[in-house]
């Protein structure tokens, strides 16, 4: 693990409003090519904000006070509201068109070419390809697919995940989490996923960091802070995973 | 087992859109339904036809004995409260807590004018908030809070049958955990009938007795909690579970996802 050079390297990064009051204080983590680190925690505890910080783009008001952040790749972000991500006046295909256009630099035509191609491996209805939608007109898990391509379409070598799957249904939930899963298979991108839900994080990550109130109070492998966790407030997020029995027979007793 | 409420064939439509079709349901007296269901199965609606917020095309709704019309009377809209989820929109943001309790305590004639500020204080103390929080805002307090408020107020008028409509979804876990905690010490103390709205699949499990699971506008299954979950009667319910995400198995079983 160590020989790998880190493609993500975030040193004591500090972060405050500019009314001095500090959001994040003091996280430092780094990510190797083709890992997913897993940032969990509950609101407030500045994971949207670190993420923000990676990409450069931190709300009005909030600034980096100290550390730094050192990353050799581009890093593209998965919203948690797929619909405040998208415009709502513009087809998908059309948007997702233009960030090809703009971030790919190939022509208009061949634009759209890729964008279909990318709706079409992220499992969007063909349909798309002979009448453009409006977000609107999409369901909220089809609406998190165009957002995830529209981030997979400036080839990022990192994907930021703000909590995709908090606002979807649990069924919707699986599949965007296989799809991510698989595309990161394909694509050999690394990920930073934040979560509330330590559940998914668990499943999905190698390596996981426990935020609370702007700093990381613990971090390791995700099995090891899921069987000996060191804090307390991790010990209490692993508690609040309300349990389910275990079910009987298979899937394919209804087939 | 005695009957809080019986809902018989009802159905609504929202123009051409059918959001219930045909639902029976049977609640029982001093018993928590569960109802699962993905977003737009409709299980907000049939809160609400129940609550009387929305008047049914079809079907009838039997408190009791007696049937729901569409007036209902200041009784029989006492019987029924109902917690929303969230309770950012649900408080007025311009009445202290002060008002926001002692409006129904008023209007329902639970207690005279001289014991509502002593009713109020029980209130909050029943939801494990402090007295003083009486003549404070809704701003004033987290999210968590603000939803024991907005359960205070439902719990003020002595319901029969209390709706809560995801309570917890828009909290964080832990304090889900808490909310949990005090709706099942309040179901046990006051031995309510709760109707109990949530799209959690481990929310359902830590508050229920019986499971009932929507899809769609149609009731597919209603069976004891303890059957539901190992056992599920229809191919929908069983997708519905297996696709929480699960925990990693613990070092025990060896087997690790």
């Amino acid at each position: 693990m160590m020989s790998i050079q880190p493609i993500l390297e975030i040193n004591a990064l500090s972060l405050a409003a500019k009314s001095k009051e500090r959001l994040v204080n003091n996280v430092s983590f780094s990510l190797s090519k083709g890992e997913s680190l897993g940032l969990v925690g509950e609101s407030g505890s500045g994971k949207s904000l670190t993420l923000r910080a990676i990409l450069g783009l931190l709300p009005n008001g909030v600034e980096q006070t100290g550390g730094t952040i050192k990353s050799d790749v581009s890093s593209a972000m998965v919203f948690q509201d797929p619909r405040g991500a998208l415009d709502p006046l513009c087809m998908v295909v059309n948007q997702l068109a233009e960030v090809v256009y703009y971030r790919q630099k190939v022509s208009r035509k061949a634009s759209r070419m890729i964008a279909l191609e990318l709706l079409e491996r992220l499992g969007l209805p063909d349909s798309l390809k002979k009448k453009d939608r409006y977000p609107s007109q999409l369901s909220g898990g089809q609406c998190q697919r165009v957002v995830i391509a529209l981030a997979l379409a400036c080839k990022p070598g990192i994907l930021l995940c703000d909590e995709p799957t908090t606002a979807l249904d649990v069924t919707v939930q699986r599949q965007i989490i296989e799809t991510i899963t698989n595309l990161q298979q394909e694509l050999g991108f690394a990920m930073v996923f934040v979560t509330h839900n330590l559940a998914i994080a668990a499943n999905l990550c190698s390596r996981l960091c426990v935020m609370k109130q702007g700093q990381i109070v613990e971090h390791g492998a995700t099995l090891d802070i899921l069987q000996n966790p060191s804090d307390p407030y991790t010990q209490m997020l692993i508690d609040s995973v309300l349990p389910l029995p275990e079910l009987e027979g298979s899937r394919d007793s209804w087939n | 087992m005695e009957l809080a409420l019986q809902i018989k064939d009802l159905t609504v439509h929202y123009g051409g859109f059918t959001a219930l079709d045909c639902i029976n349901l049977n609640l029982e007296q001093h018993t928590t339904l569960g109802l699962v269901g993905e977003s737009g199965s409709g299980k907000s609606t049939l809160a609400r036809v129940i609550a009387g917020l929305i008047a049914p095309h079809e079907g009838k709704i039997l408190l009791g004995t007696q049937e729901l019309k569409k007036k209902r009377s200041r009784e029989q809209r006492k019987t029924i409260q109902m917690i929303f989820q969230n309770p950012d929109a649900s408080l007025n943001p311009k009445h202290s807590i002060r008002q926001i309790l002692s409006e129904p305590l008023l209007f329902h004639k639970i207690v005279g004018r001289t014991d509502v500020e002593q009713r109020c204080k029980e209130l909050l103390n029943q939801v494990h908030l402090e007295q003083k929080a009486l003549d404070k805002f809704p701003h004033e307090f987290s999210g968590g809070q603000r939803q024991r408020i907005a359960i205070a107020r439902a719990l003020s008028v002595e319901p029969n049958i209390l709706i809560a409509d995801e309570p917890t979804s828009a909290l964080d876990v832990s304090v889900q955990l808490s909310v949990l905690e005090l709706f099942n010490t309040l179901k046990a103390e006051l031995n309510l009938t709760m109707l109990f709205i949530s799209h959690d699949l481990g929310v359902i499990n830590a508050i229920s007795d019986t499971v009932a699971v929507m899809r769609q506008g149609k009731l597919v299954e209603q069976s004891p909690k303890d059957q539901f979950f190992i056992r599920p009667k229809h191919e929908y319910s069983y997708e519905l579970l297996s696709a929480v995400p699960k925990m990693p198995k613990s070092s025990t079983s060896g087997g690790f996802l």
